[in-house]
C-alpha cells in the first residue's frame, strides 16, 4: 500500500494576509483513488487543493508528487489538473477549443488531437456540441466541458473544488454517479473539494474531515460516519445527538442518570466523555418499556421517515422513525450498546448542543454556497 | 427601469436633440454652399470639398499630421495603458490601488488648458536643461496626447480585467501555459472589447484635441490648430467641408464599432 | 495568475504608469508653481501676483475671476437641469433605442468646439445670423443674442453638456428595476418614485457629471468670447502664457486654486447630501 502513494503533503504550514490556513498538515494520496477533502468554508480545503496544484507555496513544508518533491514547480509543469469552482471556461473558445487547448500546447499531432478530444466529449457525453460556445451552454453542461478540459490532457490527478456547488440538487446527484463512473473508468486519481457531507459520503474512497486548517479525522466513508473521532466530527457529518457522559469502567458509560453498557474501552476511569447516538440509531417504544422517557416537542414528516425532537431531561435529541407520533406525547427510548459512540472530548465538545434551536432553514441558511478560503 | 416615456417627455428629448444637432446641420448644409459665407445659402455645390482636395495644401498637411498624431497616440497610450491597468488589476493591497487610481484621476480633473500649459513648462524647463531653445513639436504633442489619454486606456481596460474570472488564467496555466502565455492566450482575448474602445476613444481624443495641441505643438499643425488659424479672420465653408468630413468618417468608425458589438453579442446569444 | 505571490511582477508593470505620471503629470503641475514665483531674473519673486492684483488693475481682474465663477456654476446649474430628464429618459427607453440615443450624444462630441462655436456665432448673429435671417423674412424685428452672456451660456452649454448627460445615464441604466417597483409597491407615486429613490441613486453620476462640466466651465475660452464677448480667465491665460509664461503660470495657478476651493466645498455638500438621505 505505502508504495502506491502519488502525493504525500508533508507538515503543511501556510499562512494568508497575517491569518494561519494551514497548519501542520500531512496527508497522503494513493494512486487512483477518490479522496475527498470535506469541511465548512474556511477550513483550508480550497488552500490544499491550490498548493496540489502550485497555485500557492507552502510557507513551510513538502509536497512530493510521486517520489519528488515539487517545490517551486509552476502549475503548467505538473501532472496534475483542475476544475475550477465556476469551472474557468474561456469564453473567447468554443467547446472544441476549450478541450484542446492544453492538448494544443503539449503540441498533438492533428489526428491525435482531434480523436483525443471526440473521445473526452464522448465521455462526458456532449458529442455534437463541438461548434457551441460556453454561453450557449447550461450550467451542467459547462461542468461536462470542464472535466473534459481537464481530462483531456490525461493528468495522473484531477483537482475537483466544489465542481457541483453550481448545479441544481437533482442535476448534481446525477454529476456525482457520473464522475465516479469517470473516475473509475479511467482510473485516475481524483481529489475532490466539498462542504457537502452527503456528496462526500456517496463518491469518495477516503474522506479528509477538515476545520481551522486542521485535519479532524481521515477515513472510509463508514469509519467517518460510524466512528467519529470528536465532536466535531459527528456534528458535521450527519445528524448526532452528542450527550456529556462519564466512562465509568471499560464498557460502562453513564449518561442522562443511567449507565449503559456500551462496546467502548481504553479510557481512564471516570474519564468525562462524549457520547454520540445517530437519530435514526434510536427507537421509540411505549414510555413504560424505555429505558429513558421523553416528550416529543415538534414533528417533521420527512418522505421516508419523521424527524423529532424529543425532550429528555431538558436535552433535545433528535430521533428519526417510522412511526406516527404527535407532539406532546410521552414516550420512551431505546439505544442498543452498538450505537452508542464514546469520543474523547474536544475543544468542540462544548461548542455543540442539543437540538433545543434546530431549524431545517437555520441549517440551511450557515450552510454557505461558496467555499471562500482563498 | 421600467420603460414609461411619455409624450411629453419625448418632445422634451426630442428638443435636447435638436439643440444637440442644429449646429451639425448648419455645418453639413453650408459646406455645400457655392458661396464664401456661412449664413447666406447660394446654392448646392462640391466647390469647397473640390478644393480642399486640389489647392488647400495646407488643410491636407494638417488633417496628414493629425491622423499620424492620433494614430501614434492610440497605438502607445494603449499599450502603455492596459499594461498599466494590469498592473493595477494586480495592486492587491487597496491603499496602494487607491493612491494609483487617484494618480489617474488628476488628468481628467484638471482642466486641459492647466494641463496644455503646465506640459508645455514642462517640455521648455526640460529643453532648457539640455541647452535647447525649440523643443516643442510633434515629439512633445504626442507625449502630452499621450498623458491626457492615458487615464481613459485605463478606466475602460481596468473594469474589463476586472469582469473577468482569475481562475481563467489559472485554468491555463493549469492546462501547460506558463503565466506570460496564460496572459497573451486567456487574459487578453477576454479584455479585447476594453482594449478596442480605449484605442477609439483615444484616437478621438486626441483627433479633436486643440487646447494641449496649441501650447505643445510648437510649429506642428494639427488640423484644429489649422480651423483656429483660418478662422481667426474670414470663416470659409471650406473649414465646414473638412469637418463635415469627418464627421462621416468618425460616424462610420463609430457605426462600426457597435455593429461589429451587437453581432458579438448576438453570436454570443445565438445557442441560448 | 498568481495575484498573491506577485509583488515584484505587480511593481515592474506599475512602474512605467507611475513614472509617466510622475514626469508629466505631477512634475508640470509642480513647475506651473514654480514658474508663479518666479521673477524674470530666475529668482523668487511675487511680482506675478504683485501685478495681478495691483490696485489698478485689481478690479478688474477679481470681477473677472468672479465672472469665471458665476459663468461656470450656471453653465453646469443649467447642463444640468437639461441632461437629468433626458438621462432619465435615455434610460427608460428599449435597449436598442438606447444604444442609438447614445450613438447620437456622441456623434456632436468629435465635432471640435471651435467650428462648433463658429457654426453658432452664425445662427445667433444679429445682422447676418440665420435666426435673425429667418425672423426677418417673415416680418419680425431682429432679435440681439450674440454678444449676450446668455450666447456665452449657451455655447459652453452645447459643448459641454454630453459631460453631465452621459454619467448620469450610466448610473441610471445601471438602477434595479426592482427598487422603482419595491417603491412603487411600498406605496410610492411617481413623483416620490423619482425623489426618494432614483435621484439619490443617480448622485454619483450627478456629482461626477458636475465636476466634468464645471472644470471646463471654469477654464474656457474662446467660446465665451466668440459667443458672449465676455473675457474669462481661461482667455487671459491662453493670450498671455505664449509670450508671458510666469505671468500666465500665476493666472493658472489662481485657476487650479478657485477649482480647488469649489471642488472642496462639492465635496463636503456631496458628504452632506448623504446625510440627509440616510435619516
Amino acid at each position: 500500500m505505502e508504495k502506491d502513494i502519488i502525493i504525500d503533503l508533508r507538515n503543511i504550514n501556510i499562512a494568508l494576509g497575517g491569518q494561519p490556513i494551514l497548519q501542520d498538515l500531512s496527508l497522503y494520496i494513493r494512486n487512483k483513488e477518490f479522496i475527498t477533502l470535506l469541511g465548512p468554508s474556511g477550513c483550508g480545503k480550497t488552500t490544499t487543493l491550490r498548493i496540489i496544484a502550485g497555485f500557492l507555496q507552502p510557507d513551510e513544508g513538502q509536497v512530493i508528487f510521486d517520489g519528488s518533491d515539487c517545490a517551486g514547480v509552476p502549475p503548467h509543469k505538473r501532472q496534475v489538473n483542475t476544475i475550477f469552482q465556476r469551472y474557468a471556461l474561456f469564453p473567447h473558445l468554443n467547446v472544441y477549443k476549450n478541450v484542446a487547448f492544453g492538448l494544443k500546447l503539449a503540441k498533438l499531432s492533428k489526428k491525435e488531437l482531434h480523436d483525443r478530444v471526440t473521445e473526452m466529449l464522448a465521455l462526458v457525453n456532449l458529442t455534437g456540441f463541438e461548434k457551441r460556445t460556453i454561453s450557449s451552454l447550461s450550467g451542467g453542461q459547462q461542468q461536462r466541458v470542464a472535466i473534459a478540459r481537464a481530462l483531456a490532457v490525461r493528468p495522473r490527478v484531477l483537482l475537483l473544488d466544489e465542481p457541483l456547488g453550481a448545479l441544481d440538487l437533482k442535476l448534481r446527484k446525477d454529476m456525482q454517479v457520473e464522475l465516479k463512473n469517470i473516475q473509475q473508468q479511467l482510473g485516475v486519481t481524483f481529489v475532490y473539494v466539498t462542504h457537502d457531507q452527503e456528496e462526500a459520503l456517496s463518491m469518495s474512497d477516503t474522506i479528509v474531515v477538515m476545520d481551522e486548517g486542521v485535519i479532524q479525522q481521515i477515513g472510509t466513508p463508514k469509519d467517518i460516519y460510524d466512528e467519529p473521532k470528536n465532536a466535531f466530527v459527528a456534528d458535521f457529518i450527519g445528524e448526532s445527538n452528542i450527550i456529556d457522559g462519564i466512562m465509568l469502567a471499560d464498557l460502562k458509560v453513564k449518561f442522562a442518570g443511567m449507565t449503559f453498557t456500551c462496546v467502548d474501552k481504553g479510557f481512564a476511569k471516570n474519564e468525562k466523555v462524549d457520547v454520540v447516538i445517530r437519530p435514526e440509531d434510536v427507537d421509540i417504544v411505549p414510555a413504560a418499556r424505555g429505558v429513558l422517557p421523553g416528550t416529543i416537542t415538534s414533528a417533521t414528516f420527512k418522505g421516508v421517515h419523521y424527524e423529532y425532537i424529543v425532550d429528555v431531561q431538558g436535552f433535545k435529541w433528535m430521533i428519526q422513525s417510522t412511526d406516527a407520533y404527535a407532539v406532546d406525547d410521552v414516550i420512551g427510548i431505546m439505544i442498543d450498546p452498538q450505537e452508542m459512540h464514546v469520543m474523547k472530548k474536544s475543544k468542540y465538545s462544548d461548542l455543540i448542543g442539543d437540538y433545543s434551536s434546530f431549524s431545517d432553514e437555520f441549517d440551511e441558511l450557515s450552510n454557505p454556497e461558496e467555499d471562500d478560503d482563498e | 427601469m421600467k420603460r414609461r416615456n411619455g409624450f411629453l417627455s419625448t418632445v422634451y428629448a426630442g428638443l435636447i436633440f435638436l439643440f444637440l444637432y442644429l449646429p451639425v446641420a448648419v455645418i453639413v448644409v453650408f459646406s455645400f454652399n457655392s458661396g464664401r459665407t456661412t449664413t447666406n445659402f447660394e446654392s448646392f455645390s462640391f466647390y469647397w470639398y473640390v478644393r480642399l482636395f486640389t489647392t488647400n495644401f495646407e488643410a491636407q498637411a494638417a488633417l496628414r499630421n493629425t491622423l499620424i498624431l492620433a494614430l501614434s497616440t492610440a497605438v502607445i497610450t494603449v499599450l502603455l495603458g492596459t499594461l498599466a491597468a494590469v498592473g493595477i488589476d494586480r495592486l492587491r493591497r487597496k491603499f496602494t490601488e487607491r493612491i494609483a487610481l487617484s494618480a489617474n484621476n488628476i488628468p481628467l480633473m484638471s482642466p486641459e488648458i492647466v494641463m496644455g500649459i503646465s506640459m508645455m513648462m514642462l517640455f521648455i524647463f526640460g529643453g532648457a536643461l539640455f541647452n535647447q531653445q525649440f523643443v516643442l513639436g510633434f515629439g512633445t504633442v504626442l507625449l502630452a496626447h499621450i498623458t491626457m489619454c492615458l487615464p481613459y486606456v485605463i478606466l475602460s481596460v481596468l473594469p474589463k480585467l476586472r469582469q473577468t474570472d482569475p481562475h481563467l488564467a489559472e485554468a491555463a496555466q493549469d492546462l501547460g501555459c506558463s503565466q506570460v502565455m496564460a496572459f497573451f492566450r486567456v487574459t487578453l482575448p477576454s479584455i479585447t472589447t476594453g482594449i478596442a474602445s480605449a484605442f477609439l476613444i483615444t484616437f478621438t481624443l486626441s483627433l479633436d484635441n486643440f487646447v494641449i495641441s496649441r501650447f505643445t505643438a510648437g510649429p506642428f499643425t494639427t488640423l484644429p490648430l489649422h480651423i483656429f488659424g483660418q478662422i481667426r479672420m474670414l470663416v470659409r465653408p471650406d473649414m465646414y467641408a473638412l469637418t463635415t468630413l469627418i464627421f462621416v468618417m468618425m460616424f462610420l468608425l463609430l457605426l462600426g464599432s457597435n455593429l461589429l458589438q451587437a453581432r458579438a453579442a448576438k453570436r454570443q446569444n445565438k445557442h441560448t | 495568475m498568481n495575484k498573491r505571490k506577485l509583488p515584484i511582477g505587480a511593481a515592474l508593470l506599475n512602474a512605467p504608469f507611475t513614472l509617466w505620471i510622475a514626469i508629466f503629470v505631477l512634475a508640470p503641475l509642480v513647475l506651473v508653481a514654480y514658474f508663479a514665483f518666479t521673477g524674470n531674473d530666475g529668482r523668487f519673486s511675487l511680482e506675478w501676483f504683485e501685478y495681478i492684483f495691483h490696485p489698478a488693475r485689481r478690479e478688474t481682474y477679481l470681477r473677472m475671476f468672479g465672472d469665471s465663477l458665476l459663468y461656470g456654476a450656471t453653465a453646469t446649474a443649467i447642463s444640468l437641469l437639461l441632461a437629468f430628464p433626458l438621462a432619465h429618459f435615455m434610460a427608460q427607453s428599449k435597449p436598442s433605442v438606447q444604444r442609438v440615443l447614445m450613438l447620437l450624444i456622441m456623434v456632436p462630441m468629435w465635432m471640435n468646439f471651435l467650428i462648433a462655436t463658429i457654426a453658432w456665432q452664425s445662427i445667433l448673429e444679429y445682422n447676418s445670423g440665420l435666426i435673425n435671417n429667418l425672423l426677418a423674412a417673415i416680418g419680425l424685428p431682429r432679435l440681439r443674442m450674440i454678444n449676450t452672456p446668455g450666447a456665452a451660456i449657451l455655447g459652453m452649454v452645447y459643448n459641454f453638456v454630453p459631460f453631465m448627460i452621459l454619467p448620469i445615464y450610466t448610473v441610471m441604466a445601471r438602477l434595479n428595476v426592482q427598487l422603482v417597483e419595491a417603491a412603487q409597491d411600498l406605496g410610492a407615486s411617481r413623483w416620490q418614485v423619482l425623489r426618494r429613490v432614483i435621484v439619490p441613486l443617480s448622485m454619483p453620476g450627478v456629482m461626477s457629471g458636475i465636476v466634468m462640466v464645471f472644470v471646463p466651465s471654469v477654464s474656457v475660452f474662446f467660446i465665451n468670447d466668440r459667443l458672449g464677448g465676455v473675457r474669462l480667465i481661461g482667455d487671459v491665460i491662453n493670450q498671455r502664457v505664449l509670450n508671458e509664461t510666469n505671468l500666465g503660470a500665476a493666472f493658472s495657478l489662481i485657476l487650479m486654486l478657485m477649482i480647488l476651493v469649489c471642488m472642496l466645498v462639492l465635496n463636503r455638500m456631496g458628504d452632506r447630501e448623504k446625510g440627509a438621505f440616510v435619516t
